[in-house]
Parts: structure tokens; sequence; C-alpha cells
């Protein structure tokens, strides 16, 4: 590549003189972050509706109890699917598509680390959704071993096992690709002056997930390579008949599990700390401790997988040593919580649709937390353990915890990506529908798990069955309302009103859409205030505004 | 600003759709090959023909613009912090096998020959380490493998081609270039000894001692570990071979040579978890 070499105040434009195909192609073959961000962020809105209409197949089969709508056996592939589809295929490729997008601008470099690959962990995803969803052409259906893949029931399903094996270990390669890459982008990137201690939360939060996920992800693709080999050739990992344990296979899931969990919230929790002082005109509240909180829940949680498994069998110390640990993670997500608190407190807040999103992140994330503390009590676990109980608290924490984040995020950054706003009124209308109608499908779940209602059973007894109808009805309306969040995505990428140029505000930054191109020169770092500063990068552009503790 | 340090993004490239095209086609051919379908073989062949293409295509590009001059040093740090965490993934791979092992010694197999267990489920079940009988009877005797036979030698061989490897490195910086081909040839050399000296043990166990994959869960972490070590060995071996070829080529420059190191650093972290498993798989 001849361009590196020019003299960087030629411009630009003439550097890339290089051949650049248009089309299918240029998506194909796409090295630049913002493209790659593009199709992360589809890509990921397709397996949600996806998932979404195994979920809402779910719900109406639960509308009341009886078999109506669909057999056991495949209600069964439903749910296993429809977890693994928005584990796998819409939450964590949304949080990569954002970093894609964000990383290089907050910190000022021109692309990530290794642009090449980074278009390789894109294009492994579709490879994996083919694997995934074909599998319920195999003979035999979908997995319906649950998104746990729980031994023994994983070793004796049929074809459609293997390749969701194989598309779990296509999908790890992609998401250790991926961190792998926003790791370095990361740490060698950034624009000169810019510490890590200044960079704006969400690459943070992002670059303590990637460590999580380069950590965790090869666990995963063991557990499922142990899987493979008791399947067909003839190993005994989880087979007790030739000295090994079933529950080998769920130490090793939750040893991946857990952290997955963390890698699922904790840039929701980047988004939400880039969003709330914005619309409260006020810098974050205790930067460095929101770093040292990121920090403390990601190594909490390599040691506290088992308790997900209490009703399984373990010592009594164990089961107090999980227990306490789990309970410790309250504290740092405590830490975040009420910095984000105190970061509005007195602030000069407006409420428009980002702001709207995250702060009911924080109402219904919180909840989805304490339910969470709960669960972490062993004697009440025992009880709840598999109970739709578990369903509710694990909902909140990812549709309201990571996904309202997505939506937040979307409405956040959608003008920056696009030069154009989108459409107040539409977006507000997306809050209020998704959040009423989130409550109305997952709230009635508490009281069906208390009272004792297994998840993953396509009947129930009668007297859940006016809770159920109520639930069915929130989740028709819920998934409805993602259509309305199509309508505002379309209608602010085909135009619309130009972004405004704010002054004065943390928001003053580029005057229009981010430019495909950029020099690949390093960005400088301007210090406006004892608490701001800006990154620019010669014209056309310039970057955003980060967070500067001191 | 009197220097600016340059990045270096790539223009478009085709090799990653390949690559994603290989794996659909070895994943789609190893799950009908499992499945006793025909076709299978074919087309994981074809899928691993389209990975090897895809594979000289790009490290070939980015051969030629390493030694076109096109990575800075900004770019030999990024190479350095991505390579320090793929072989941190590679470690955790390893330590779910490991973690397999260590559970089934200390947990399971305790708990499978407790009371509880023998009174209802496996009569008479005694555990012990290699175990000899299967609780359930599915396993037919066989004979572990010694750690001071060929496992012991083989220590040997992958500790002596760390230090040659080491030397060969020297010999670079100093820019000995004969030096630094012997080391390298040497390092595969005793790579290659390694590695069929393992094939050699296989067989034997396969044939003589009745070791199988099979063979219980012996059978199942011995053989996943140590064939899981070999894979990584192979490749190791081959990105070396690839190496040596590029020294006879004249690349690399004393201060310029980060494919050099990497590969040295993962052959290092190959030779650690070797020692790993000598010790616990063969030894302890």
């Amino acid at each position: 590549m001849s361009s590196i070499a020019h003299d960087p105040t030629h411009g630009h434009e003439h550097d890339h003189h290089a051949h650049h195909p248009s089309g299918v192609m240029r998506w194909i073959t796409t090295t630049n972050h913002k493209d790659i961000g593009s199709l992360y962020l589809w890509f990921s809105f397709i397996m949600f509706l996806a998932g979404g209409v195994m979920a809402l197949t779910i719900r109406a089969e639960l509308f009341q109890p009886g078999l109506q709508i669909v057999q056991p056996e495949f209600f069964n592939q439903l749910t296993t699917m429809h977890g693994l589809v928005m584990v796998f295929g819409a939450i964590m490729p949304a949080f990569v598509g954002f970093a894609n997008w964000q990383i290089p601008l907050m910190i000022g470099a021109p692309d990530m680390a290794f642009a090449r690959m980074n278009n390789w962990s894109f294009w492994l995803l579709p490879v994996a959704a083919i694997l995934l969803m074909g599998s319920f052409l195999a003979p035999g259906g979908a997995s319906a071993a649950g998104w746990t893949l729980y031994a023994p029931l994983s070793v004796q399903m049929g074809m459609g096992m293997d390749m969701l094996i194989f598309a779990v270990h296509i999908m790890g390669a992609s998401s250790i690709m991926g961190a792998i890459n926003i790791v370095t982008t990361i740490l060698n990137m950034r624009a000169p002056g810019m510490t890590l201690m200044k960079m704006p939360l969400f690459c943070w939060t992002w670059l303590i997930t990637a460590y999580l996920l380069i950590a965790v992800m090869p666990v995963l693709a063991g557990a499922v390579t142990m899987l493979l080999t008791d399947r067909h050739f003839g190993t005994s990992f989880f087979n007790a008949a030739g000295g090994g344990d079933p529950v080998l296979y769920q130490h090793v899931f939750w040893f991946f599990g857990h952290p997955e969990v963390y890698i699922m919230i904790l840039p929701a929790f980047g988004i939400v700390s880039q969003i709330i002082p914005t619309f409260s005109r006020k810098p974050l509240f205790g930067y460095a401790s929101m770093v040292y909180a990121t920090s403390s829940i990601a190594i909490l949680s390599f040691i506290v997988w088992a308790h997900h498994m209490f009703t399984t069998g373990m010592p009594a110390a164990g089961q107090l040593f999980f227990m306490y640990a789990t309970m410790l993670i309250a504290v740092p997500t405590g830490v975040k919580v009420f910095n984000w608190v105190a970061t509005m407190w007195k602030g000069s807040m407006t409420f428009e649709t980002p702001m709207l999103f995250a702060v009911g992140f924080i109402f219904v994330f919180t909840m989805g937390g304490f339910t969470g503390l709960i669960c972490a009590i062993t004697p009440i676990d025992i009880q709840i353990q598999d109970t739709y109980y578990v369903v509710a608290h694990f909902h909140y924490v990812l549709v309201a915890g990571s996904l309202f984040a997505i939506f937040a995020g979307t409405y956040y950054w959608l003008p920056k990506w696009t030069g154009h706003m989108y459409d107040e009124g539409l977006g507000r209308l997306h809050f209020w529908a998704s959040i009423i109608f989130f409550n109305i499908t997952f709230f009635p779940m508490h009281f069906l798990g208390l009272a004792g209602m297994p998840r993953r059973i396509p009947d129930y007894a009668l007297q859940f069955a006016d809770f159920n109808a109520i639930a069915t009805v929130g989740a028709f309306g819920f998934g409805l309302s993602q259509l309305i969040f199509l309508a505002a995505v379309l209608k602010c990428v085909k135009g619309g009103q130009r972004r405004p140029q704010r002054s004065g505000t943390v928001r003053t930054d580029s005057s229009g859409p981010c430019p495909r191109q950029r020099p690949t020169i390093p960005s400088k770092l301007h210090r406006l205030s004892s608490k701001r500063c800006w990154l620019t990068g010669g014209p056309p552009w310039t970057g955003d505004q980060t967070s500067a503790p001191r | 600003m009197t220097h600016i340090e340059k990045y270096f993004v790539p223009e478009p490239s085709r090799y990653p759709i390949f690559g994603s095209i290989a794996l659909l086609l070895m994943a789609t051919g190893a799950v009908f090959w499992m499945n006793k379908v025909s076709s299978g073989p074919l087309i994981l062949a074809l899928g691993f023909a389209t990975l090897v293409y895809m594979l000289f295509g790009w490290f070939g590009q980015v051969i030629r613009e390493s030694e076109g001059g096109n990575y800075g040093s900004n770019v030999d740090v990024s190479f350095r912090w991505s390579m320090g965490w793929f072989i941190f993934s590679e470690v955790m791979f390893f330590a779910g096998f490991f973690g397999a092992l260590f559970y089934v010694r200390v947990i399971a197999l305790p708990d499978l020959s407790s009371l509880d267990h023998q009174q209802f489920l496996w009569g008479n079940f005694s555990a012990q380490w290699p175990i000899k009988v299967s609780p359930g009877h599915i396993v037919d005797p066989f004979t572990p493998i010694g750690a001071w036979g060929i496992p012991a030698i083989n220590t040997l061989l992958l500790l002596t081609s760390g230090a040659t490897l080491t030397w060969a490195h020297w010999g670079l910086l100093n820019n000995n270039r004969g030096q630094l081909k012997l080391g390298l040839f040497l390092t595969i050399a005793l790579g290659l000894l390694f590695l069929s000296l393992q094939i050699m043990e296989y067989a034997h166990a396969y044939s003589d001692l009745n070791l199988r994959l099979s063979s219980g869960i012996f059978g199942s972490t011995f053989f996943m570990l140590t064939g899981f070590h070999g894979l990584h060995v192979t490749i190791g071996a081959t990105m070396l071979i690839v190496i040596l070829l590029r020294v006879m080529k004249g690349h690399f420059k004393p201060d310029h040579h980060f494919a050099f190191e990497a590969v040295a650093w993962y052959w290092h972290f190959v030779d650690v978890v070797w020692l790993f498993l000598f010790v616990v798989v063969y030894w302890l």
C-alpha cells in the first residue's frame, strides 16, 4: 500500500486511489470499521427478529394450558434456539457493532488494529447463523437440550446438535478474533495524550469485556468439543459408566457461562455511562470508580459459576462460597448504579429517547439485579431453580438491561453515523411501548416462578393460566413495538432533519456524518478544561468528546 | 510533533470470505461425515482446500506488506499484543481440558466409588488412577503408558527444540544467517521427531496396550489432551517451516522480524503445555 507513505497534509481522499469494490462486494470485502459495524448491527437485528419469532411462538403456545400450536419436541427446540440466537446472534454482535463504530472514533484511531481480521470476525457470523438456523431442517430437528446444552441430553440428540456444536465453534472463533482486535486497538491505537484513564467509559467496558471473551470462549469451545467426542468418538467425559460425570459439563459450561453474562452487560454499562452525562449536562460522577467497579465485576465473574448449579449437588462449603462470592458482585454493580444516579443529581436533565432508554435501563436492570441477588441465596435458589422466576430474572437483565442499552446507544449515535436526526416521536413511542409491554410480559413471571411453574415446559397446571395469558399479550405487544424501532432507524438512515450542531454542550463534536475514510495519522487530544477534552484529526473529521476525569 | 507515527489500514480484501466459506464447508462436511452421509468427506476436503488457499493468500499478502516496509513500529506493537492474547486464548482452551482431568480425578471418581454409589449403582467400583475398570464395566482392560519411556524422551526433545530456537533467534539478532538457518532446521527436526515418536506411541497404545480414545475417562482425557497438544505441535512445526523458507528467501532483519518471534512464542507455549502434560497426564 503506497498511501501510508504520503504526506499527511495531502488530504486523505487522494490517498486511497486503489480499487474499492462497490455493491455487494463492498460489504463482503470491506476493511472499514464503520461498514463492519453496520454489518454487525444489521445482522444482530435480523437475528433479533428470528429469535423474537421463536419467543412469540413459545408465548403463543403458553397462552393457554394444554397443547395448541406446537409439539413438545418442537417447543423444546424453540426454547433452545431462542436462547442461543438471542445470546450469540443478537446481543453479542450488537455490542461488537457498537465497538466497531465507536471505539476507533472515541480513541482517535483511523480504524481497528486489524481491519482484515475484523472483516472475517463478522463474516464468520452468517456462517454460524446458517448452521444454527439450518439445524431446524436436519433430521430430528434442531437441538432441544436447552441453550446450556447440558449432557447427557445433548449427547443424545441428532444431527442438529452437531451443526450447533460447529456453529458454537465458529461463533467462538469470531468472538475471540473480535476481542483480540478490540484489546489491541484500545491498548495500541489511542491518540497521543489519551491515557487509559482519559478514555470514554465505553472503551473501558469493552476492553474488560474483550478480556472476558478471550478468557472464556475457548473454554466453551472445549466444552462442546468434549460433547462432540462423547457423541461420536466414544469418549466418556460426561458418561459415569465410563468414569466421567455429567456434572463436569455443567462446571465447564458455566465457567464460560457466567463471565458470558457480564460479556452481555458490561458494554451496556459503557453505553449508559456515555448517555447519562450527556443528557444530565454533567460529567460522569466517579469515573475512576466506574473503571474499578467494571474490573471487579469481571474478576469476580470467574469465581461464581457454580451458583447456576446449587441443585446439582455440591458440598455445603461450595454452596456457601459460591453464594457469598455471587452476592459480592452486588457491591461493584451498586457502585455503578449510584454513580449514574449521582451523575443525574442536580443536572439539567432532558429526556430525549436515548436518555429515556438509559434511565429505563437503570430502573429495570436494577430490578433484575435484585432478583439476581435473591437467586444467589442458596436455599431460595433450591426453591426457584428452573422456574419462571429465573426466566423473569435473566430477561430483566438481558432485555431491559442489554437490549435497552442497545436501543439507547442506537438512538444516541444514529445521528453521528448517518448525519440525520432520528424521529423523536417514534423514538419515544418505541421506548414507552417497549418498557410497558416488557413489564407486562416478564413481571408476572416472578409470580409464576414463586408459585412453582417450571421453565422449558410447553404445558402447565391450570392455576398458572391467568398470568401466562397476560405474559403472552405483553410479549406480542413487545414484539410489535420493535417494528417501531425498525421504522425509526430506516427513517433516520434514509434522511430527515440534519443533525443539530450544538455548541457549549458535551455533544459538540463533528458537523455531519462521520466520513467513511479517515486519515491514518494520529488524532490530537485537546484539553479544553479540567474536565473536558476533545479529539481532532484534521479536517473534515473531528471526534467524540471524551470524559477526562480531572 | 516532528515525527508522526503512521497507522496501517489495509485495502478491502477477499480472503476473509474465502475463510468463511471454507469453515462452512468444513463444518457441513464434518457433520455429514459423523452422521454417515456419504458426501461428508468430500465436502470436508473441499473446505480444507479452500482454507489452505485462503491461508496462503492472506499470509502471503501480509508477508508482502511486511517486506514492502508497510508495517511501522505501531503495527509491530499491535502484532505483539494480539499474538500474546491469542496464546492466552489457547492457554484457556487447554485449561478447559486440564480442568476436566482434575475434576474427574479429584471429585468425580472418589464420588463414584463412594458408599452410596457402590451400594446402589456401580457395585464394587473403587477409584484409582488410571482406572482399571470403569464403573459401568463398559471399558476393556488396558495398560496406561508409563512416563519414563517415550514421553520422557519427548520431553527432552521439546525442551532441546526450545533451546535451539532461542539459539536461532540469537543468530538472527547478530545477523548470523548460518546460525539462524541451522537453529531453525534443528528445531523443526526435533519437532518432527517428537511428532513421529508420538505417532509411534499412539500406535503402540492402540495395538499393544488396548488403550483407546474409548477407554473410559482415562482414554478420553489422555488422548484429547495429548492429541490437541500434538495438533498444536503440528501447527507450530508448519509455522516454523514457513519461517525457515522465508529465512532462505532472505526475509527478516535483526530489528524487524516479529513473525519469527511470534512463532517462537507459540513454540514455547506448546513446550510449556507439554511439561504440564508430562507431569499430570503421564507421570502423576
